[in-house]
């Protein structure tokens, strides 16, 4: 199997920095054909497209667009998440870092069809050399007359800046992040009313994933329709993927939808070092199901993932081999949450420590069959109740583990430690 | 109209219900924990969830608007173990001595607890002992009964623009309290107590301090005296297990009997001295070309909040002390003269509203000889009720009983100070009359009565209209106090009151204010003075005496010496410090 390069065609071919080496290269050409269509029918072609969120939930791009677009109230904002913050996630960066102009069209294109005016580009703290590019970029489009007002000469203003976020995971969430935009701690806020009816400062706000925005001029040079045919019917398109964990060749991988895991790690990732067994899989980043070794033959599609109760679209496959122990990840997972989380609900903020000490019980082999039941029941009360994303997708590795490696939960009950 | 099925009960609606409300209408009550009557839905305890057929996580009702055709289910047990549960984590991390804490079988946790049969948490507990905050003579903050629900921020902030207590840190780790972790005392805190009010459990409250008035009670060489003030009487009933807006002026004069009062009396009756004393500032300003507009000053929350916040408009604040300051200082002169007694074997107690009347007690100007405190005790509502029943009297079977004198003949004007408006209608009931020097052909200012949050009117006083207005909760009186600041305020007289409602509202008032109790405590107001035979301050004749026998005139050397105060710029919070930090979590 080979890639399919659409979003990651001109990586380390082009000079990221230079906006003539985006132009000489198709750049712009499709901001250039946007600008000329109707509004409307930008966003039908996203809708044939079926493009689907690549931040994570995979909510389909057109009704968001068609939600802001609908909007009365002014401004309207649009943002892009490049928070990227969860571990084994490292895909977004590399579209910063290597054909960030994608993403600057892509946003530009979306504001014009949906009447924005106004853009953030929220990106990671700790992505120091993705903020001094994107900075410079928005200045260079900004020069060239293809941000700030009167773009291309049409009656069409767009301005873009870059905001960043003090290092912290949940600001990736889209209210978290609202809010961290507007100088408040990263805490969500509860829906309804949704983004798009009022978002950043109250206004009409579009938020969508770095991936998401880099897809946008690729749809309009083949047309929804063409695109379409790309992937499987229920995830179109490519996928960016970040393999990591246990790995011969790790890194980012386009691909489109459909193909199998299995496919992806032997003939991209080349296999595991030394040739061990891989024991499991993380699908999707530390908030991911973890799966076993059989099922690699699953292929990468939204509603696959959805079986497993999560939202696994942000595409990070991390691969464990037989000396990984499950508790060690379990432990170092929860942990991660445990310090990101918000604190606003109770779910989250009281049931992360509580995982945490039942957990440490299996670690241990002190547990009994009653903290496997409470550890069962606890992860699920978390996953339908907290207040956001956070809450109810990191008890995922939890509730995933007990369906797949039960025996080695009963396991640590049946032998525990001696003294 | 949106049709739908809860529990196998189909249902009609509007639609812009919330599932919670709608529920509620057709007697099913869903449990809450954060969520608080008149303030924004926080959605952050979870407890109210429900079960929609055909989504996968549950949604919480509190939060979620109907839609047409939806199947819900409050309590299937999908649902019952996740209230369950989120109940258990809840106590796994909150101090549950229930025996110790003054909340104990008034508190929504135990409440919630026992709705839903858990008695003990399954979870190891995970608090961590935080130090009680009590330096300040108003409140007591204990963080480890805390729940961290919101309902005081939202108070704090919304409510109050007071923006003292935050929601700090993140995680575990998220506490609620003043910004940078300091007590109230070292924040603009204005002791308003709403926070108190709102606060599910026992984390934040009055400082209880009964003890010291049994004490005072059981000791025989003390003359124990008691004033109450107009918001009492329409709101202990509720303490007492009557009906919000119960009149019980002359029951609770009986319990305080029966309890060991030497002397009960009425703060109505320094209400109508303010509003002479007042009265004639007003006059003496417009008349002189003094600073206007003036501003009442009979509410120490919003002192507390001007001192604090807007040193630039103190001139324009009324140099009357408040009527439960007018009474301390004149129990510890006039009636001590009176009754032959030395001052320092008065004790002076009053039953408030109010949690920034403790405060207010302990300011050393609130001292006629520079030593002892006027007001020696002050207790709230709460506090009241809960010596009620620990003399264990039965309240509601209790028979009237009068007023003391002299200080017990009061008027319909003065009953109003309890509530938004009352102390401008009282005042205007007055002014009017003393200049225009004519009746008011209807004394009742319907304009500056109710709820809402800016009121005003025009009165003709001495052919020349004046434009008044009454502003309650400090979010209010900001921007009221802005625009006098600006120099754009049109008005000549503004009353302000800190708490919404006014005193009815007020922050040691019983639990469970809400807009409706509010009005009904209201109503009731207007119930007492409307029954009143005098319904206007300087018709008392008891005010015509005392300015007789002892003050001389109003403004006078007296009265300026007893009767008036001055206020002091305090230090200015800052702001863009705390949001900085704020802006790191
Ligand atoms: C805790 C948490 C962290 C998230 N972090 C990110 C992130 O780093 N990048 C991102 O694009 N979406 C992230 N999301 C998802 C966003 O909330 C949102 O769904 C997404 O930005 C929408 O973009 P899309 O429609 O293009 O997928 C996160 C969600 C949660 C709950
Ligand atoms: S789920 Fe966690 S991160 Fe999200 S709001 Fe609740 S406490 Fe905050
Ligand atoms: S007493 Fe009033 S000002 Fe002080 S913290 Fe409570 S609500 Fe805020
Ligand atoms: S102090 Fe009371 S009202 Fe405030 S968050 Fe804690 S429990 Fe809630
Ligand atoms: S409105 Fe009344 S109860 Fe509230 S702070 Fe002022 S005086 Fe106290």
């Amino acid at each position: 199997m080979k890639e399919m390069k659409v979003i990651s065609k001109r990586f380390d071919k082009v000079n990221p920095l230079s906006i003539q080496d985006y132009i000489n290269t198709n750049g712009y050409t499709f901001l250039k054909k946007a600008i000329k269509m109707e509004r409307i029918s930008i966003i039908e072609e996203v809708e044939a497209s079926y493009l689907r969120g690549r931040g994570g939930a995979g909510f389909p791009t057109h009704i968001k667009m068609m939600g802001l677009a609908k909007e009365t109230s002014m401004p309207k904002y649009i943002i892009c998440n490049a928070d990227e913050g969860e571990p084994g996630n490292f895909k977004d960066r590399a579209i910063l870092e290597k054909d960030p102009y994608a993403v600057i069209e892509g946003m530009t294109i979306v504001a014009y069809a949906t009447g924005a005016t106004k853009g953030y580009v929220y990106i990671r703290g700790e992505y120091l050399e993705a903020l001094k590019i994107m900075k410079h970029c928005i200045q260079e489009a900004t020069e060239n007359n293809l941000l700030g007002n009167n773009i291309l000469g049409e009656k069409f203003n767009f301005t873009l800046e870059v905001r960043s976020g003090a290092g912290s995971y949940v600001c990736g969430e889209e209210f978290a992040l609202i809010e961290s935009i507007e100088g408040k701690p990263g805490r969500t806020r509860i829906k309804p009313p949704f983004p798009t009816q009022k978002g950043v400062f109250n206004q009409p706000t579009m938020i969508s994933n770095v991936e998401t925005f880099a897809n946008i001029p690729f749809i309009i040079e083949i047309g929804g329709k063409e695109y379409h045919k790309i992937g499987t019917p229920s995830s179109t398109g490519t996928k960016l993927l970040s393999l990591s964990g246990n790995i011969k060749n790790p890194g980012v991988y386009e691909v489109p939808f459909g193909v199998t895991i299995r496919a992806v790690i032997e003939e991209l990732g080349g296999g595991t070092l030394n040739n061990r067994k891989i024991k499991m899989i993380q699908l999707g980043g530390s908030c991911g199901p973890i799966i076993p070794e059989y099922m690699l033959d699953m292929i990468i599609d939204y509603e696959r993932f959805e079986e497993f109760e999560s939202k696994t679209g942000s595409g990070a496959i991390i691969v464990m081999d037989d000396r990984s122990d499950i508790f060690d990840i379990l432990m170092n997972t929860v942990l991660f949450f445990e310090h990101e989380s918000c604190g606003k609900c109770v779910p989250c903020r009281e049931g992360h420590v509580q995982l945490l000490k039942i957990i440490d019980k299996f670690v241990k082999r002190t547990a009994s069959s009653k903290d496997l039941d409470s550890l069962e029941s606890l992860a699920r009360v978390m996953h339908q109740t907290s207040l956001c994303g956070l809450g109810q997708s990191s008890p995922t590795s939890i509730i995933s583990t007990i369906r797949f490696f039960r025996d080695e939960y009963l396991d640590r009950i049946d032998h525990p430690a001696s003294n | 109209m949106a049709k739908l099925r809860i529990n196998n009960i189909d249902i009609e609606v509007e639609d812009n219900l919330t599932i919670l409300n709608a529920a509620k209408k057709y007697n099913i009550n869903i449990p809450t924990l954060c969520n608080y009557p008149d303030l924004h839905i926080n959605s952050e305890c979870r407890i109210c969830v429900v079960e929609i057929e055909g989504r996968k996580g549950l949604v919480t009702s509190c939060s979620t608007p109907v839609r047409d055709g939806m199947v819900i289910k409050t309590n299937s047990p999908r649902v019952l173990n996740a209230r369950k549960t989120i109940t258990e984590l809840i106590l796994a991390n909150h101090d549950s001595n229930c025996n110790a804490c003054a909340k104990n079988m008034n508190c929504e946790l135990q409440n919630l607890s026992s709705v839903l049969g858990i008695d003990k948490s399954r979870f190891e507990s995970t608090l961590e002992i935080a130090p009680i905050d009590e330096d300040n003579p108003s409140l007591m903050r204990n963080p480890n009964r805390c729940i961290k629900c919101g309902r005081c921020v939202i108070v704090c902030k919304e409510v109050q623009s007071t923006n003292v207590l935050e929601l700090m840190g993140r995680s575990h780790a998220l506490t609620v309290t003043p910004a940078f972790g300091k007590f109230l005392s070292s924040e603009e805190c204005t002791f308003c107590g709403q926070c108190s009010s709102v606060c599910p459990v026992g984390a934040i409250m009055e400082k209880d301090e009964t003890d010291k008035v049994w004490a005072a009670i059981n000791n025989d060489n003390k003359r124990v005296i008691v004033q109450i003030a107009p918001a009492v009487r329409v709101s202990l009933g509720e303490e007492l297990g009557m009906a919000p807006g119960s009149i019980v002026t002359g029951k609770i004069v009986s319990a305080l009997k029966l309890i060991g009062f030497d002397d009960v009396f009425d703060t109505d009756f320094t209400a109508d001295l303010t509003i002479i004393e007042e009265g004639n500032e007003l006059i003496q300003r417009v008349t002189t070309g003094g600073t206007l507009p003036m501003i009442t000053s009979c509410c120490p929350g919003w002192i507390n909040f001007a001192e604090q916040n807007f040193p630039e408009i103190l001139p324009n604040i009324s140099t009357c002390k408040s009527p439960q300051q007018m009474f301390g200082a004149l129990s510890k002169s006039y009636f001590t003269e009176k009754v032959g007694i030395k001052k320092e074997d008065l004790f002076v107690v009053s039953i408030m509203p109010c949690t920034a009347k403790k405060y207010e007690a302990q300011r050393p100007e609130m001292s006629v000889d520079g030593k002892h405190p006027d007001v020696d005790v002050v207790l709230t509502v709460r506090e009241l009720g809960k010596m009620i029943k620990q003399m264990g009297i039965d309240f509601k079977t209790l028979e009237d009983t009068k007023f003391d004198n002299p200080f017990g003949i009061t008027t319909g004007a003065a009953a109003i100070f309890g509530n938004t408006g009352g102390v401008m209608e009282a005042a205007l009931r007055t002014v009017y009359e003393v200049v225009n020097k004519k009746p008011l052909e209807n004394i009742d200012f319907k304009d500056v009565r109710g709820l809402d949050g800016f009121k005003e009117t025009t009165v003709n006083l001495g052919g020349m209209d004046v434009k008044v207005a009454v502003v309650h909760t400090l979010a209010n009186a900001r921007i009221i106090a802005e625009q006098i600041k600006n120099g754009t305020s049109p008005y000549a007289f503004i009353e302000v009151m800190a708490c919404p409602g006014g005193c009815i509202g007020g922050g040691g008032t019983p639990y469970g204010t809400n807009t409706s109790v509010r009005q009904k405590r209201i109503d009731a107001l207007y119930e007492v003075d409307g029954a009143m035979a005098i319904r206007k301050s300087h018709e008392n004749p008891s005010i015509t005496k005392i300015y007789e026998e002892y003050l001389i005139k109003p403004l006078g050397e007296k009265s300026h010496h007893l009767l008036h105060t001055h206020y002091h710029a305090r230090k200015v919070k800052h702001n863009e410090d705390k949001k900085n930090v704020m802006a790191t979590y």
